[in-house]
């Protein structure tokens, strides 16, 4: 290659001054006390303040994180219907994650440098919340998470509005134990809610003296079941314990009805089917089986009549409400209510006025704990009718202090 | 400005195979391209972009070091490499690894292990990798050393065409599964993510996710630098031979196996670069990012830009990479499809890339000037 000295001269200058310029950056060591992650302040110039809807409005996940997405909207505008917060009406941003983590961590990474939100709504799988929470970490900004989840964690810049473990795990098995269920066979999504649930109802089944005839994972997604329908079978546990996700549990209940199992002789207790998954596998293949969360949209309270009413309005008639929904319905609200007494949209203030914050919600009561920054609420068994609705069978009572890391249980001391 | 110099306006085209054997560009005007990305790269961008964005730009420049690779082994190599999320993986997983334990402190075990793991006591082969130089070594060795393997098996045994692309599916469809099993030690589909430090350097501070920025430039330019040496020396004039026409490569005395291999290894070891590169610029690897779409996706940049030309392939990866955050910003439920529609526009009308389509159009006018007769030489020409 015959390259010129002046060009080639005109190359390295451009390489040393690139040099030069890279040479001048170097930031803070890691453990330095400061650190270096700013927290980019909220706009909230003008009469509106924004707040981040973070969903996957496509891929796998979409069917049931739009619902949400809706729910929090739904939330939104009665909010700004009613005056806003703090005299600033409400105005949402909303990204779409792409059921992909690292797109979660991107969009969360632009809500809150770009559009400088107040706080985000969304996410739904423990992976995606995995991805943003350094996102919000380092940034100090605020995320409200609806969905019910495995526990073992507590950020400090994450509001948990739907239930961990001990306010539903832990229930279900309190109850499946009342009915005299000796064994259990356990299915799941290959991934960390089914596999750490697992881990806990493995511990539960030990202290309680329960036998666990079987565990199985199926990939997210999969659809193919007979294997795993024939194995319950030929196991013969009293009941199953199902944290399978999504479109799985359509293939998997219809494997389970064609080899001949039912509720009434191997009831199938599943805490990833609301209303919404019941509609989309057929109420056919679910009859009487039994489900474990925190609100149905039979729920008799006043707040439920007025909720279930205004998502349809806004809906359609043929839209159910479900468990995460209200949970992401219930956190924009108590998002205000923190602001409010905060008198500031600053996250850390709003962090400061959280412990005891409560709010009437379609599910009931629900307070939250300043600490773990949870949510107390109470916990329903349901079982699932010919309609597709779940009707409560069971109850707490009343609304269980949350417990993330499962301290108050002496079962689960090797857990964690 | 490709890399393949124009044929003179007013020359009759020359026949594809004379024209290949010639050095491309004149040199000057390579390193003038060089020097404008440098300047783009190294000046233009760190001041006319926020950190957020420069940040993306971050991740794209990954994306853009594997397309560097696939433009050898598919654009020059002919080896449709639908498994790059393996050899990305095997890189990013080495050097998040080495990031987790660094964050963890010594004798200690990363988080998530503290929290969804079975042991107390490391997994023996997670230790070596508590060493700096180990895991960096490895971040690429360890993708070449994979390739190695697995090319000196199947070239030999003549895998080529539509069952080399499907082995590369299925072996990256496979690693992906296994990762997400194996939740107590490899984080399962979370992935390894909640990275603080980058060789003792804090990632949340902006100074020094440009620096992490400015090395993932740097690597680049110096790759493509390599790329280009590679594709301009004997060996890669033999490997357009093999592309080409592999039995007559073999009938003249050569080995196209071990043609091959060579350039599979290097787009490995590549890929494994731009995937330990990614994790400080993104905070995360995760079985999402080495399944089989995200495999699919690092090659289509390639191929809309235009896989034979370096350059093409590269302005490829970085403009499908940027179309994605910018269509889904714009069209939050909608922006699939148009990546999808991109695809096939662009591998149904322009197979030679967003690169070829200067050359398209002009062979296009040519012939319809000079009539039927010298077809064959200009659609070989567009093919390249």
């Amino acid at each position: 290659m015959r390259a010129t000295s002046r060009s080639r001269r005109t190359v390295l200058g451009a390489l040393l001054l690139c040099g030069a310029l890279t040479a001048t950056g170097c930031g803070a060591k890691t453990g330095d006390a400061a650190g270096g992650g700013k927290a980019v302040a909220a706009d909230t110039s003008g009469d509106t303040v924004k707040v981040g809807l973070l969903n996957s409005l496509s891929g796998t996940m979409a069917i049931s994180e739009v619902t949400v997405r809706d729910a929090v909207k739904l939330a939104i505008e009665e909010i700004n219907a009613s005056g806003g917060v703090l005299g600033k009406k409400i105005r949402p941003v909303s990204e779409d994650g792409a059921s992909d983590w690292p797109t979660f961590a991107e969009k969360a990474q632009k809500l809150i440098r770009e559009d400088r939100v107040a706080a985000t709504f969304g996410c739904w799988t423990s992976a995606s919340r995995k991805a943003v929470k350094p996102v919000f970490e380092k940034n100090r900004s605020l995320l409200f998470y609806p969905v019910q989840y495995e526990g073992l964690e507590q950020s400090p810049y994450i509001f948990y509005s739907g239930a961990t473990t001990n306010q539903q795990i832990v229930p279900a098995l309190d109850y499946l134990k009342s009915k005299g269920t000796k064994s259990l066979y356990l299915v799941g999504s290959d991934y960390v809610f089914p596999r750490t649930a697992n881990k806990v109802i493995k511990a539960y089944a030990k202290a309680n003296g329960m036998t666990v005839k079987g565990e199985d994972y199926a990939p997210l997604g999969s659809t193919e079941f007979s294997t795993i329908a024939n194995k319950v079978k030929a196991a013969g546990a009293d009941a199953v314990f199902n944290t399978l996700n999504g479109d799985s549990n359509v293939a998997f209940f219809k494997e389970y009805k064609s080899a001949g199992l039912t509720a009434k002789a191997m009831p199938v207790l599943s805490v990833s089917i609301a209303e919404e998954e019941v509609k989309s596998i057929g109420p056919q293949y679910l009859k009487d089986q039994l489900t474990a969360w925190n609100y149905y949209q039979t729920t008799e309270t006043a707040a439920n009549t007025a909720f279930v009413e205004a998502y349809k309005a806004k809906y359609g008639k043929a839209k159910p409400t479900s468990d995460p929904m209200e949970a992401a319905y219930t956190s924009v609200y108590l998002w205000k209510e923190m602001v409010e007494k905060a008198k500031s949209f600053d996250p850390e203030k709003v962090r400061a006025a959280a412990d005891g914050t409560a709010f009437e919600a379609p599910e009931g009561t629900v307070t939250v704990d300043g600490e773990n920054q949870h949510l107390a609420k109470t916990a329903r068994i349901g079982r699932i009718g010919a309609d597709g609705l779940i009707d409560e069978v069971w109850n707490s009572g009343e609304p269980i202090e949350p417990d993330p890391f499962l301290k108050g249980y002496d079962w689960a001391s090797g857990l964690s | 400005m490709t890399l393949t110099a124009p044929p003179p306006p007013a020359a009759p085209p020359e026949p594809a195979r004379a024209r290949r054997l010639l050095p491309a560009a004149g040199p000057r005007r390579t390193l003038a391209a060089f020097a404008l990305g440098a300047v783009l790269l190294f000046a233009v961008a760190p001041l006319a972009l926020t950190d957020f964005r420069l940040g993306l730009l971050a991740k794209y420049l990954c994306t853009a070091i594997v397309a560097v690779g696939v433009c050898l082994a598919w654009g020059r190599g002919g080896l449709l490499t639908l498994g790059q999320g393996v050899f990305f993986g095997l890189g990013g997983y080495a050097m998040a690894m080495h990031l987790k334990l660094a964050d963890a402190g010594p004798g200690n075990l990363p988080d998530f292990m503290v929290l969804y793991g079975t042991t107390d006591t490391l997994p023996w082969w997670w230790v070596p990798f508590a060493n700096p130089v180990f895991a960096l070594a490895a971040t690429v060795l360890l993708p070449m050393g994979v390739a190695a393997l697995l090319g000196s098996l199947i070239f030999r045994r003549r895998v080529r065409g539509a069952y080399f692309a499907l082995l590369s599916q299925a072996l990256t469809a496979a690693f992906a599964i296994w990762l997400v099993g194996q939740q107590a030690t490899t984080g399962g589909t979370n992935g390894l993510t909640d990275i603080q430090g980058f060789f003792g350097y804090a990632l949340d501070d902006p100074a020094n996710q440009r620096m992490v920025y400015f090395v993932i430039a740097l690597v680049l330019l110096a790759l493509i630098a390599l790329a280009r040496q590679l594709i301009h020396s004997r060996y890669g004039e033999l490997l357009v031979a093999v592309r080409d026409s592999e039995e007559r490569v073999r009938f003249l005395g050569y080995d196209p196996a071990r043609v091959k291999l060579v350039v599979y290894v290097v787009a490995a070891g590549m890929a494994g670069l731009a995937g330990a590169l990614f994790v400080p610029a993104v905070g995360i690897i995760s079985p999402a990012l080495i399944g089989i779409v995200p495999s699919i996706e690092l090659v289509i940049g390639a191929a809309v830009g235009g896989r034979a030309s370096l350059l093409g392939a590269v302005l490829g990866a970085l403009a499908v990479a940027w179309a994605k955050t910018a269509l889904s910003e714009e069209f939050p439920a909608a922006w699939t499809y148009f990546q999808g529609l991109l695809f096939v526009v662009v591998v149904a009308f322009l197979p030679g890339g967003l690169a070829s389509l200067a050359r398209t159009v002009r062979a296009r006018l040519a012939r319809r000037r000079t009539g039927a007769d010298e077809d064959g030489a200009e659609q070989k020409e567009a093919a390249v």
